[in-house]
């Protein structure tokens, strides 16, 4: 059984423990801009509600027949919290484990939910963007509006952003110090390669 | 003979040119330098001023940026504005409800700002009736009119409505003296009957909520403009009088033949004791009192039927006169509080009167005689000194920060700027043409902001482009930043302002509301959701509960209605979104449309007098589909048994389609 270097176990507790502010803070954004919005609107997408202009936005994509947004259509509100839960909890345990394995576990969860997310929000903006109803007053043929993943889009006159807000960054900066310290450790502790031919 | 002739001709052309040069120039140039970058706002950026400005006979308010000039908005105050539906709704008819029933005019002379501790606070607005006496508020949240209360015993409220350093009270001065409790009395009986009156209009400091405390009674004369003390004078307020001779026919001459009328001193903390000793008479009388709630979004009268009135000739201590020489207008204190300026428009000096000496004055009593008992202070036992040869007819000062004072001249036509204390002359400018009132931002408060002082003038002739024999009204921008005055701007403005105020932005924006917040409409008649969106019939009454959200109208289609029933259209705007107002508008309404802002229920009543199908529309383009945001009444004979229908969205044997 490999163990964990004392350092390696702080960090590994820290960034765990980091997680804690998804239940305080916004995780991800959405902004957008119009001619007539030049004050923008915005979404905020915690771990168990959406804020913002939601009701404005809402409105103004029932002209291109976009659904509703309602906190109800996304059951990921109702578990989220427990996953997020449930990784914080496995960090912290593999803190006071103190073994490699743990942690090998560890960062592939924490990768895992960074990546499940991203395709989960990029499955429901393709609904969003092209599950349209087909009686909107208007349709632009061909046109669909799926929001960007990440990054900014032109979508007829509004120009969208979608990317991680302070939630989101501390999830980045939890996962990297994760990694960041399994490569560490496995630096640490290599074989010393020892040349076979003098 | 022919060349003597062609002499001739050159040398009368030759005289006539230069006769022609002689001419005194017009005020083409008047402007200097670089002028225009001083007034331009680039697009997109702020002015730094707002200017509220009276609109005298419109009966609104208008609200202009300095230094661009630029018309932002115009408030209905005392005139109904079919435009907004303003005093045409059902929740905003109460608004102009007086004593004589609905008065949908008056004619709107002065402004004054709220002031805590003599300085502008940013949060109200209050303006003067001055045909039917009524005293408006407006909050500067909403820049809507939220008050107004009519003043009972007056013949004509001008003297306001001029307020107090914490903006305790305002005032309300008749303009005509009446005889009293609506008698039939001979006009000629004016010495013996005729009474003017001084209403004090309480202000709760945290509603705004105006209430007539007490009133005084005075002799019968004429009350022009007012200000009250500040700084050491808080508790004085001072009163410009005209027509002591107490004419009541040809007041042109009759009431300029004395060489001196007066300004009233008023001792209101002495009123205030009398009234707490119960010295007051309290006097039958009926006005309407008119309040605009924000939550229901509806105004409710209230009659009064009494008033405490303090009668100054039988009370002492509490008033004094003080000489002025010719029919005074203006009635200005200094922002210390110690200097008052009188402003006699017939007279060819300008008295600056001191509070401290007034006060000595009164204590050694240096007084000339007294007027119906009321003592009269010797003149120059008040006065701290004359402005000599200032120009002709002034009319109103207002105060910079550096100690200057800034008088109107509507004679001469031009402002006068002039040291306080030394009474020094240091400049003069044309004005185009005859000067009203001025204004230099907060002019009339104990911390001036100064930079500009604003010409409201009464005669515009060829200032701009003809429109035929009704012109538009002109305002001028002068520089007041360095020792001599420049013009830098003409403005039209609407109606014919009197008096304005302007108080910088920072003080007023960032509290501007946006929308009404659904949540928060408490009118019996809202529909918070097209869920709630129906139609009840109640006898001949049919309500409908209609929502507007973009870009449909719920109920569109409705049915039922018949011949001779009133239908009362109470709309809820259902946006919670910043600059979404929803008009309606019904073909054949006998009164108007109303403007709905978002979050906000308002009502208009219909009725039907023909069969027929009725479209009604939104009238405020709020949307692409702006244009299909229509829908369509039914209207059957009296008597016929169509069933009450309402539907949005629903075609015969269909589904409703969409979302």
């Amino acid at each position: 059984m490999k163990k964990l270097k004392p350092y390696a176990r702080w960090i590994i507790a820290v960034s765990a423990l980091l997680l804690l502010s998804a239940y305080f803070v916004p995780l991800w954004q959405i902004l957008m801009w119009a001619p007539q919005y030049p004050e923008g609107l915005e979404m905020k997408i915690w771990i168990n509600t959406l804020t913002g202009d939601v009701k404005i936005i809402s409105a103004l994509n029932h002209y291109i027949g976009m659904k509703h947004i309602e906190v109800s259509m996304f059951p990921e509100f109702k578990y989220l919290i427990y996953i997020v839960a449930f990784i914080i909890g496995f960090g912290l345990l593999t803190a006071l484990s103190n073994r490699r394995l743990m942690l090998w576990v560890y960062s592939i969860l924490i990768l895992g939910a960074g990546i499940g997310a991203l395709v989960d929000f990029y499955l429901w903006g393709y609904d969003y963007g092209h599950n349209l109803n087909p009686t909107a007053p208007i349709v632009v043929p061909g046109m669909s509006y799926q929001p960007p993943l990440i990054g900014t889009k032109q979508l007829l006159n509004f120009t969208a952003f979608s990317g991680p807000d302070i939630g989101g960054w501390i999830f980045i900066v939890s996962g990297i110090l994760t990694i960041g310290t399994l490569i560490l450790e496995l630096y640490a502790t290599r074989k010393k390669v020892v040349p076979a031919v003098q | 003979m022919k060349t003597i002739n062609q002499l001739t001709i050159i040398l009368l052309a030759g005289v006539s040119m230069s006769l022609y040069q002689c001419k005194p120039k017009g005020p083409v140039d008047a402007t200097v330098g670089d002028a225009a970058s001083k007034v331009y706002v680039a697009p997109g950026k702020y002015d730094e001023f707002y200017n509220i400005v009276s609109g005298g006979f419109n009966g609104q308010i208008g609200v202009y940026g300095i230094p661009s000039g630029r018309l932002f908005r115009i408030i209905p105050v005392f005139s109904t504005s079919p435009e907004s539906g303003y005093g045409f709704s059902e929740e905003t008819k109460p608004m102009l409800n007086t004593s004589h029933g609905q008065v949908p005019w008056d004619d709107l002379h002065h402004i004054a700002l709220s002031t805590t501790k003599g300085e502008h606070d940013g949060r109200w607005i209050f303006a003067n009736g001055n045909n039917t006496p009524r005293v408006a508020r407006v909050g500067f949240k909403s820049f809507r009119t939220e008050e107004i209360l009519e003043i009972p015993n007056s013949g004509g409220n001008h003297s306001s409505p001029f307020i107090t350093e914490n903006t305790e009270y305002v005032i309300a001065g008749t303009r005509f003296s009446i005889p009293m409790g609506s008698k039939d009395v001979p006009i000629s009986s004016y010495k013996e009957n005729f009474k003017g009156s001084i209403s004090f209009i309480k202000v709760d400091p945290q509603s705004g909520r105006m209430s007539i405390a007490f009133q005084l009674r005075t002799p019968g004369f004429n009350f022009d403009l007012s200000r009250a003390g500040k700084g050491p004078s808080h508790g004085w307020f001072f009163f410009s009088c005209y027509n002591t001779e107490q004419a009541y026919t040809l007041l042109e001459v009759n009431a300029s033949q004395k060489d001196k009328d007066f300004i009233m001193a008023v001792n209101w903390k002495k009123a205030e004791e009398y009234l707490a000793q119960g010295k007051a008479r309290v006097e039958k009388v009926k006005y309407a009192h008119n309040v605009y709630d924000e939550k229901t979004h509806s105004a409710t009268t209230t009659m009064g039927t009494e008033v405490n009135v303090l009668d100054i000739e039988e009370l002492s201590d509490l008033v004094y006169f003080i000489p002025c020489p010719k029919s005074p207008h203006g009635c200005d204190v200094d922002p210390t509080g110690e200097y008052i300026v009188g402003s006699g428009k017939l007279a060819a000096v300008m008295p600056v009167f001191s509070f401290s000496k007034m006060q000595n004055a009164i204590a050694n009593k240096e007084f000339e005689g007294d007027f119906n008992g009321i003592p009269v202070i010797k003149y120059e036992a008040a006065l701290h000194g004359e402005v000599k040869k200032p120009g002709l007819g002034p009319l109103h000062t207002e105060f910079d920060e550096k100690g200057n004072a800034y008088t109107s001249f509507f004679v001469s036509s031009e402002i006068v700027k002039w040291n306080v204390k030394t009474l020094e002359i240091l400049d003069r400018v044309p004005t185009y043409y005859s000067i009203g009132h001025l204004s230099v931002p907060g002019g009339p408060t104990a911390k001036p902001h100064g930079k500009y002082v604003i010409a409201y003038n009464k005669i515009t002739k060829d200032r701009y482009l003809p429109t035929g024999p009704e012109l538009t009204q002109s305002a001028q921008l002068y520089d007041i930043s360095g020792d001599k005055m420049k013009l830098l701007l003409d403005f039209p403005t609407t109606g014919e302002p009197h008096y304005a105020e302007a108080i910088p932005a920072s003080m007023i924006s960032p509290n501007s509301i946006k929308i009404y917040k659904i949540e928060e409409n408490a009118n019996p008649y809202a529909a918070k959701g097209e869920g709630q969106a129906r139609v009840e019939r109640k006898g001949n009454d049919v309500h409908v509960y209609m929502t507007a959200i973009r870009s449909h109208l719920t109920p569109d289609n409705i049915e039922g209605v018949k011949v001779g029933d009133q239908v009362y259209f109470h709309v809820t705007n259902l946006e919670q979104d910043w600059d979404v107002p929803h008009g309606f508008a019904i073909k054949g309404a006998t009164n108007a449309e109303i403007l709905i802002m978002p979050g906000e229920t308002q009502t208009l009543k219909f009725e039907p007098k023909e069969v027929g199908v009725v479209p009604f529309y939104c009238t405020d383009f709020c949307s692409a589909l702006h244009q299909e945001m229509s829908g369509y009444l039914r209207v059957s004979p009296a008597g016929s048994k169509t069933p009450l229908k309402f539907s949005t969205g629903e075609t015969e044997g269909q589904p409703a389609a969409g979302n």
